[in-house]
């Protein structure tokens, strides 16, 4: 557990970088460190390792004061990502990796043993070992950059904007294998980014910084999303937090109307009776096989004479995010989310203004999966 | 130069090549130790300066001065103090190198990318380590540059120290001089030539061998 006690921190040119922070980082969870430009991020990030020392107030790591630590040897307990992952370029990937465990003075042999658990653990291919640094793509390099900064177990990682360098893609993949990678590990993280989507996605809590250096608000994404502290973090979650916020609700609350479905037994005349442009064709199980439109149904016979068109996806009412009921209307054809239940057969449908209007007094899941008791005075709509 | 007397007389060469052979090599200690001399000096100079920014202007500035004053007044001034040795050869030209090595020595740990040198620090190096074991291996292609321009301008220099009687290959271009015999002149510039050369190719492989990472370069995002 990482303690700020009224830490501030004033650069000798008079720039106060932080002010004033009070905050207490969990134990085994990421923590996200998000704001402005220059609102001190990097410095609250750096107090953690003394690479910056607070100019007022008391850093702790485990109820140890962290000056009571000779720097060098706090920082070995430590990893540390940046941006640009600043790889040695003149060694290997592999003596890359195994640079903590090498200064701890493990020796070379079980040093580069555990690099190349290392490397196989972030997903790189064996035969990289053996490359330098500037013989990797970007995201290749991040990857070895998370795998240096684990390489001797440290329970903290301290990350500054590790993914912010790579293109979009690269960066979903990076976001993911690292959520994967807490879930085994469940290191002490604390993480810092300008992308509040990055922020949401990641974050078990998230400490909202704005200019000055001052701490607006420190809580859960889902809480960051539905009670802003003031006008500044509801600016900075973005005018569309509504629908961020659809990621914290539960599918399974959604109101659901039964929509256009049909057996694939009925004849063209009864999806023609419907009056709606779209048909959604099940089986004799409810399970959903397509959207037909009804316009370019044949004269006669029954619906398992239609072309269907690919349903796009469907939405489980157990375990998916009202966003993924969203994403799953917006994608539809016939712009309808299919709401399935575990075993895939139909509940029912609903469009995208269904879908929002409904998610507010839904119940929605807290960071842990749990269910709570959501209130619809969320103010953002 | 007597008229019909060739430029070359290879009977001349072949007469006396051991003798050349020994002079070449001569002409290579004086011309060599003086690098890795000056090598010695600028590297923890060029560390020094790289560190405490403020004493690399005047640092600078007395390298640049001492690689201003002719090397026969130098020779000079040192001939009151070591004699006619090859140590008043070479320790005027240990002086020349400074003005190239310290500045590529600095200029090649100023090369180091912030991020790795934060990265270091982050995770634990102590200054003596990060310096030792991940600045200087980085600057190693730009410092190397510097030692070929210092090795090559020092072993053309070495020649010059005949005046003091101390110049390897420098001797034959005076006694070809006063004997008005061209060819041990054209012998010893040669010979000159193929030292600087021979040891610039040298310097290249060595690069190569030093720094595998500095090369195969892929452009990435
Ligand atoms: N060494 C320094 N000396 C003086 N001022 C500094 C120094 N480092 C940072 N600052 C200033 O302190 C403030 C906070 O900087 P910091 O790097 O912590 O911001 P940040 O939130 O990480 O910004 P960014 O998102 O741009 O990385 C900025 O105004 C910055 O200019
Ligand atoms: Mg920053």
């Amino acid at each position: 557990m990482i303690r700020f006690d009224a830490v501030s921190k004033k650069y000798p040119n008079g720039t106060t970088a932080v002010d004033e922070v009070t905050v207490e980082l969990a134990e085994g969870a990421i923590t996200i460190l998000v704001g402005p430009s220059g609102c001190g991020k990097t410095t609250t990030l750096r107090m953690i390792n003394r690479m910056v020392e607070p100019t007022a107030g008391t850093v702790s790591l485990r109820g140890r004061d962290i000056r009571e630590v000779d720097a060098p040897e706090l920082r070995r307990g430590i990893g540390y990502v940046i941006q640009h992952a600043g790889l040695f370029p003149h060694r290997t990937v592999l003596d890359n990796i195994a640079t903590v465990p090498l200064l701890l003075g493990w020796g070379r042999k079980k040093a580069r043993a555990r690099a190349a658990e290392l490397l196989e653990l972030v997903g790189l291919p064996a035969e990289m070992a053996k490359r330098y640094p500037n013989q990797l793509s970007g995201g290749q390099q991040q990857r070895v950059g998370v795998a240096r900064a684990l390489g001797a177990d440290p329970p903290v990682l301290l990350m500054d904007e590790p993914f912010s360098a790579v293109d979009p893609i690269v960066r979903a993949e990076l976001q993911t294998e690292f959520a994967r990678l807490q879930k085994e590990l469940h290191k002490t993280i604390v993480f810092v980014t300008h992308d509040i989507d990055e922020a949401i996605r990641l974050g078990d809590r998230i400490a909202v910084f704005r200019d000055g250096g001052r701490l607006a608000q420190f809580d859960t994404p889902e809480r960051l999303l539905s009670h802003p502290a003031d006008d500044f973090v509801a600016g900075f979650v973005g005018q569309d937090r509504g629908i961020r916020r659809l990621s914290f609700v539960q599918a399974a609350g959604l109101p659901l109307r039964d929509g256009p479905v049909l057996p694939v037994t009925s004849p063209v005349t009864a999806a023609r009776a419907l009056d709606e442009p779209w048909v959604l064709v099940v089986d004799d199980a409810r399970r959903p096989l397509g959207w037909t439109p009804v316009a370019d149904l044949p004269e006669s016979g029954t619906l398992a004479d239609a072309a269907l068109v690919p349903l796009g996806h469907t939405f489980s009412l157990v375990g998916d995010s009202a966003r993924a009921a969203l994403d799953s209307a917006l994608l539809s054809p016939a712009r309808l989310a299919v709401g399935v239940d575990a075993d895939g057969a139909v509940v029912g449908v609903a469009d995208a203004y269904e879908l929002t209007a409904g998610a507010a007094p839904a119940r929605r899941t807290d960071a842990a999966g749990s269910t709570v008791a959501a209130d619809s005075a969320g103010g953002d709509r | 130069m007597s008229d019909g007397e060739p430029l070359v007389r290879w009977q001349w060469i072949a007469d006396h090549g051991a003798e050349l052979a020994d002079y070449t090599a001569l002409h290579l200690r004086l011309g060599l130790l003086p690098v890795l001399f000056g090598l010695l000096v600028s590297v923890p100079l060029g560390i020094l300066c790289h560190r405490r920014r403020r004493l690399y202007p005047p640092v600078l500035t007395v390298a640049n001065i001492l690689y201003s004053i002719p090397s026969l007044a130098l020779f000079m001034v040192f001939v009151r103090y070591t004699g006619l040795t090859e140590q008043t050869v070479m320790i005027p030209l240990t002086l020349y190198t400074l003005s190239v090595l310290v500045p590529n020595v600095v200029d090649g740990l100023a090369s180091v990318p912030e991020p790795v040198r934060l990265a270091a620090t982050a995770m634990g190096f102590g200054t003596v380590r990060r310096v030792l074991q991940v600045e200087l291996p980085i600057a190693v292609p730009v410092v190397i540059a510097g030692v070929r321009v210092a090795a090559v301008s020092s072993i053309s220099l070495v020649a010059v120290g005949q005046l003091i009687g101390q110049g390897g290959l420098g001797y034959y271009i005076t006694r070809g001089l006063q004997l008005d015999f061209p060819t041990p002149i054209v012998t010893a510039i040669v010979l000159i030539m193929l030292l600087a050369l021979a040891t610039d190719a040298l310097l290249v492989l060595a690069q190569r061998l030093l720094t595998p990472w500095s090369r195969n370069r892929v452009t990435t995002a």
